[in-house]
């Protein structure tokens, strides 16, 4: 039997949400000199009294940090939980969101977004960030449409992932070709591309929960199917399972929560291959409860990575998506690594 | 009232061609209610795709009915509460427990909302018990071998409590104690009422059926009882005479009969 870290779900999804909690919170601390702002976070939960500095601080945390610390959150369990999807759907424990060129398809539909507003991702009305998200959206859908069109369906997925690496190069050619045509767009662009929670805002919070709730409800509806998925596609549909129509459900779920995070907070890599990943290590899997923790992960890991990135070389501050990037690079080695000397994967 | 069917599956004219090339060419059988009928015949003589086939997994031509009813159009949900099928070297979720596969069988007795019930854990458990797999239950699937992942497959299509049951290849990497304790489960359910039709290449474990279905280039050239002598000529035939049916302690086997003198 396998020893398990948690062997019950429950108690892993409180120990997640608590430690998300805590991290939020020392995130409304994290400033350009490093975890100082106390008096500010207790002015704004009225645990000390307001002066005129911490009246400052406290709108500071209110329209800053929190928004960035909750929507770091956010975009870290939409890819938690797009990467799930992606495990299930390919029924390969190593897929990822990125596959299938969502990703680079969503950046391309947010640089042509850019174009057409000819704005930047700094101070964006909530209007423009709708905007934002729906480029994202349909480019991602649009990509995974002209990856499944290149491989011929969906029902063969080493075709499908072969495909889904033609399209992300070729989209990500077109999303250089345009910023070539648009050089005054590379800085908002190269922002995106590097990953960032900066622009993050309360307008962008919701956008996020608005894509996060109802993909996390509708995989947890699916969760023992996503199970039968795992016994390939034959026996699924001898069990009664909608096999395609499935797959396609799930893959366009894939791709709006993919999207809605990439539209906020640019290209941030394998937070979404990670979360499922680990949380396969520490509770036994069942896609029901599984989708909801690898969410729950995902929201953990990347509060944790922007955490970081604002105070490791404060008052500088890397960009998230380059700490998650080399993170995940050495976490994925070590995995490998580790396969290589017949320790499985999972 | 409808009069029940005597046949549990009628096949029917039935062709497939899988990627252009053409597998079953007018396919007539017919599976008798509480029977156990194996298909047999050499290599790539379509035994595989007729149960595929039969288990309407396979886009056809021709008609496959299941108690009477054409299977094409029965609801997906309803079709796989009357038939089990297990496939031929069937790919696992390596990160699920043994029991927890066993429960999916139990996928199409449950609607969309609906979770698991005490009825279903103990039809899981059941089949894990009758596949001597329970004791590693809890154990997930990627850490066992061959020979007790085969049996958990077993106990997952067991689970669905089907009255038809599809089998392809189910002796694949089972230990000879664990093949015999097959046959005497499948027997059991026979008994019990149920269909079973099973894809075997260990001629002598298909000789314990009741019925021989033997192809040969996508047809099916003889169906007949396992005793009846017209059915083991057929059988030595489509093997090129590299066979010979024998009786040997009062049961049927398979030798293979050597070419050299």
């Amino acid at each position: 039997m396998r020893d398990y870290v948690y062997q019950r779900p429950v108690v892993l999804g409180l120990l997640l949400c608590t430690a998300t909690v805590a991290l939020v919170l020392t995130g409304m601390l994290a400033g350009s000199t490093g975890l100082d702002d106390w008096h500010a976070l207790g002015a704004l939960l009225g645990l000390m009294p307001a002066d005129a500095d911490s009246g400052m601080l406290a709108q500071i945390v209110w329209q800053i940090r929190m928004p960035r610390s909750i929507g770091a959150w956010l975009a870290g369990a939409l890819l938690g939980l797009a990467g799930a999807l992606a495990q299930a759907v390919f029924r390969n424990p190593l897929a990822d969101p990125y596959l299938l060129g969502s990703a680079s398809g969503a950046s391309l539909g947010v640089c042509l977004a850019l174009v057409a507003m000819d704005g930047s991702l700094v101070a964006m009305p909530w209007l423009a960030r709708l905007g934002l998200t729906g480029a994202a959206f349909v480019g991602a859908i649009l990509a995974v449409a002209m990856t499944a069109a290149l491989a011929s369906g969906m029902a063969q997925t080493l075709r499908l992932l072969l495909a889904g690496v033609v399209v992300a190069v070729v989209l990500g050619a077109a999303t250089s070709l345009v910023l070539q045509m648009y050089p005054h767009l590379l800085q908002s662009m190269q922002g995106f591309m590097l990953g960032s929670t900066a622009f993050v805002g309360w307008d962008s919070c919701a956008l996020m929960l608005a894509a996060l709730l109802p993909g996390l409800g509708l995989a947890m509806v699916l969760g023992r199917w996503l199970d039968g998925l795992a016994l390939g596609e034959q026996t699924a549909a001898s069990l009664g399972l909608p096999v395609q129509p499935m797959r396609w459900i799930l893959i366009i779920t894939l791709a709006l929560a993919t999207g809605a995070a990439v539209a906020h907070t640019g290209l941030i890599a394998f937070v979404g291959l990670a979360a499922p990943h680990i949380t396969r290590r520490m509770v036994r899997w069942g896609s029901r409860h599984g989708v909801l923790l690898a969410s729950l992960m995902g929201g953990l890991l990347l509060v944790a990575a922007d955490l970081l990135a604002r105070v490791v070389i404060a008052p500088r501050e890397l960009p998230v998506g380059v700490l998650t990037a080399l993170i995940g690079g050495a976490y994925l080695l070590w995995l490998m690594r580790r396969h290589k000397q017949g320790g499985g994967v999972s | 009232m409808k009069p029940l069917s005597p046949a549990a599956l009628q096949v029917t004219g039935l062709h497939v061609a899988l990627s252009g090339a053409k597998v079953l060419h007018d396919v007539h059988a017919s599976i008798p209610r509480g029977r156990w009928v194996s298909i047999v015949g050499p290599n790539g003589a379509g035994k595989s795709t007729l149960l595929a086939a039969m288990a309407g997994l396979l886009p056809v031509q021709g008609r496959v009915e299941l108690g009477g009813e054409d299977l094409q159009a029965m609801p997906a949900a309803r079709r796989a509460q009357q038939l089990a099928w297990m496939g031929q070297g069937e790919s696992v979720g390596d990160d699920l427990s043994a029991l927890d596969l066993t429960l999916l069988g139990r996928l199409p007795h449950q609607s969309w909302f609906s979770g698991l019930d005490a009825a279903d854990q103990a039809l899981a458990e059941q089949a894990l018990r009758d596949m001597h797999a329970w004791q590693w239950r809890e154990r997930y699937v990627g850490t066992l071998s061959g020979g007790e992942r085969q049996r958990v497959l077993l106990a997952r299509a067991l689970a669905v409590q089907a009255p038809v049951l599809l089998l392809d290849e189910p002796l694949a990497n089972l230990d000879p104690p664990h093949q015999a304790d097959w046959l005497d489960l499948m027997r059991s359910l026979v008994t019990a009422g149920t269909t079973v039709v099973s894809v075997l290449h260990e001629i002598s474990m298909a000789l314990q059926a009741d019925e021989l279905l033997v192809m040969q280039q996508g047809r099916v050239v003889h169906q007949g009882a396992c005793t009846d002598a017209l059915s083991h000529r057929a059988l030595e035939s489509v093997f090129d005479d590299r066979i010979q049916v024998r009786t040997v302690d009062g049961q049927l086997v398979a030798l293979p009969r050597s070419t050299r003198r």
